[in-house]
């Protein structure tokens, strides 16, 4: 599978069909006073690939934690299969895949077993899963490494063993927490080829991620969460139209410091943004507002002209300051 | 925002006792030591190299000693003690070090708790396990007492029921202060609990050594409670403290479960 392929799909109109698969109205995680998230409404429907995004603390986790009925909710209410996870946990948690963000496979079984003993929990037939783990071993391209201990395993192999793990009991909803933090770019892009294949085999996709390309990649909606809230949702390419310009023009001034141009570029964009090293200009005609530059007799030492990206949308809502 | 009192997910003291899940726990462990059988084989000999160097070696020395009424040889009288400690030992080990490593090192459980298994599959699991592990070497124990005639009476059936429940003592005991645990250093404290116990609970010799206040101490103990019973069924020296020492046993190894199953809540469920 070209990955351009599932970059053209995520334009596709979000499936709406059919019951939710995740509704949340209200949600809050407390721990004691700090409020992880703050009254969150969101609702995922079958089929469809919903990402959370959003920087380090932001509450994606929690929030996952939480429809993977692995965290009590403090308030609000949650819907998962449509049932209610406080209540009815083992028989959501029988229905879904979870792939955590930390491996958390069975350090003291091989291969194969991870996933014969994984499926065991589920309460399948042996025979079944045996027959399911070849087929999964197969799919992550893990086959010749079956009888192997999973410490021998690099850090791409091991996360596809985790997304194997997660499938063995063949989830209607499958939720990724950072699937592909810390993975070099060839793992990386062998990894959204198996999500897009999953995603095109219905399953509902519900992924955490910091990385805009995998939203873009992966995700039909998104949730961009900031402190515990939704800053915006809806499909990548409407977010970067409501919340960024078609295209951004970068501007370097070398020597110069950036601030002393800012004042001269005033009103030439929709938006403009001084930084310590660069001037960004929001247009939705990145030529013509260059041109305007030149002729107003300014001389960057380097001009760029890009399409809008999640990412600007991303700092926009959630600020460039570093959260820790 | 409201606050609403959360309900602690699947813990309810009903089901603490009697999930089916819990077995898939056990096939777990089950898959793990077909490959390591070994580890699983080499548990059987701790207790018979004791029996053969403090039994056999000292019996000479030491001579006969009085079980209830009953005159026995001295390593008639420890195998018992032996067989108490052994049980002891072989739950411990799979509750303490392996949970441990589970726990905070592999991850084990966050993996298990997303599926339809919970915090108390996992403890009744862990503790089943480490009965069954603990069992068989008990069981094996208890037939080479028979084969070198240290079983003094036909008692001696109840002798393994006692050492699953030693096990089960000391199973949940072991994987509640697991659950306290913050590093491989803390087992130092686990180390510093039983190996005084190991040797002053009336294993190698009777309480009728210590001053009063001390018999009290160390009539106290969970291996005193457990050796007691284990002498009192072997010799066939039956009495209504047999029952007392059970009893003693059931409730701390049910209190170890409760504690363990909240406590995995608590950490792995936040």
């Amino acid at each position: 599978m070209d990955p351009s392929d599932a970059f053209g799909a995520t334009s596709r109109v979000p499936a709406a069909d059919g019951e939710p698969l995740v509704v949340a109205s209200g949600l809050v995680k407390r721990f004691g006073e700090f409020v992880a998230v703050d009254g969150v409404d969101f609702s995922i429907g079958r089929g469809e690939s919903y990402g959370f995004l959003g920087p380090n603390g932001a509450g994606k986790t929690s929030t996952m934690r939480m429809i993977a009925c692995m965290s009590p909710v403090s308030a609000g209410t949650l819907r998962v299969l449509g049932r209610d996870p406080d209540r009815d946990g083992p028989e959501i948690r029988s229905r879904i895949g979870v792939v955590p963000q930390e491996d958390t496979l069975d350090l003291e079984l091989t291969v194969l077993d991870n996933l014969l003993v994984y499926g065991r929990y589920f309460d399948l037939p042996r025979r079944v899963i045996r027959e399911r783990a070849e087929e999964l071993l197969d799919f992550v391209q893990l086959t010749e490494r079956a009888r192997d201990r999973v410490e021998s395993l690099s850090g791409g192999m091991k996360r596809r063993l985790t997304i194997a793990r997660s499938l063995v009991s063949d989830p209607e909803l499958l939720i990724l927490d950072e699937p592909t933090t810390g993975l070099d770019p060839q793992a990386r892009h062998l990894l959204w080829d198996r999500l897009y294949r999953l995603r095109r085999r219905g399953v509902t996709l519900v992924i955490t991620t910091h990385y805009m390309d995998e939203a873009e990649q992966l995700c039909e909606r998104l949730a961009v969460m900031d402190r515990g809230r939704f800053a915006a949702e809806g499909a990548p390419r409407d977010l970067i139209a409501k919340y960024s310009t078609r295209e951004v023009v970068e501007l370097r001034f070398g020597a110069t410091e950036p601030a002393g141009v800012a004042a001269a570029l005033e009103g030439l964009a929709q938006r403009r943004e001084v930084l310590p090293d660069r001037v960004l200009l929001y247009s939705d005609d990145g030529d013509a507002t260059l041109g305007e530059v030149h002729r107003l007799g300014l001389t960057p030492e380097s001009t760029l002209v890009r399409r809008s990206s999640l990412e600007d949308v991303f700092l926009h809502l959630t600020g460039r300051t570093l959260v820790e | 925002m409201t606050a609403t009192v959360t309900t602690p997910l699947r813990i309810t003291p009903l089901s603490i006792l009697g999930s089916r899940r819990a077995l898939r726990l056990i096939e777990r462990n089950i898959y793990v030591y077909r490959r390591s059988w070994i580890i699983f084989v080499s548990g059987f000999f701790e207790p018979f190299f004791y029996l053969l160097s403090i039994g056999v070696g000292l019996n000479k020395l030491v001579g006969a000693l009085h079980i209830g009424n009953r005159l026995v040889a001295y390593t008639a009288y420890v195998a018992p003690g032996l067989l108490a400690s052994s049980a002891m030992n072989g739950a411990l080990f799979d509750a303490t070090f392996n949970m441990f490593f589970r726990l905070k090192i592999a991850k084990t459980y966050d993996a298990i708790l997303s599926t339809p298994l919970g915090p108390n599959d996992v403890a009744l699991g862990e503790l089943g396990w480490s009965l069954i592990r603990g069992s068989t070497y008990s069981g094996v124990f208890i037939v080479v007492m028979a084969l070198f005639g240290y079983v003094l009476s036909p008692w001696a059936i109840l002798c393994l029921p006692a050492a699953v429940l030693i096990g089960f003592a000391f199973a949940g005991v072991g994987l509640a202060a697991t659950s306290f645990m913050r590093t491989w250093q803390d087992f130092d404290k686990v180390s510093l609990a039983i190996i005084p116990m190991f040797l002053f609970s009336a294993t190698f010799y009777p309480l009728s050594v210590y001053p009063g206040w001390l018999q009290l101490v160390v009539r106290a103990t969970p291996l005193y409670q457990a050796v007691a019973l284990e002498r009192g069924l072997d010799a066939g020296a039956l009495s209504a403290s047999l029952v007392g020492h059970a009893a003693y046993l059931a409730v701390l190894g049910l209190a170890g479960l409760v504690v363990t199953s909240r406590r995995l809540a608590r950490l792995l469920l936040p």
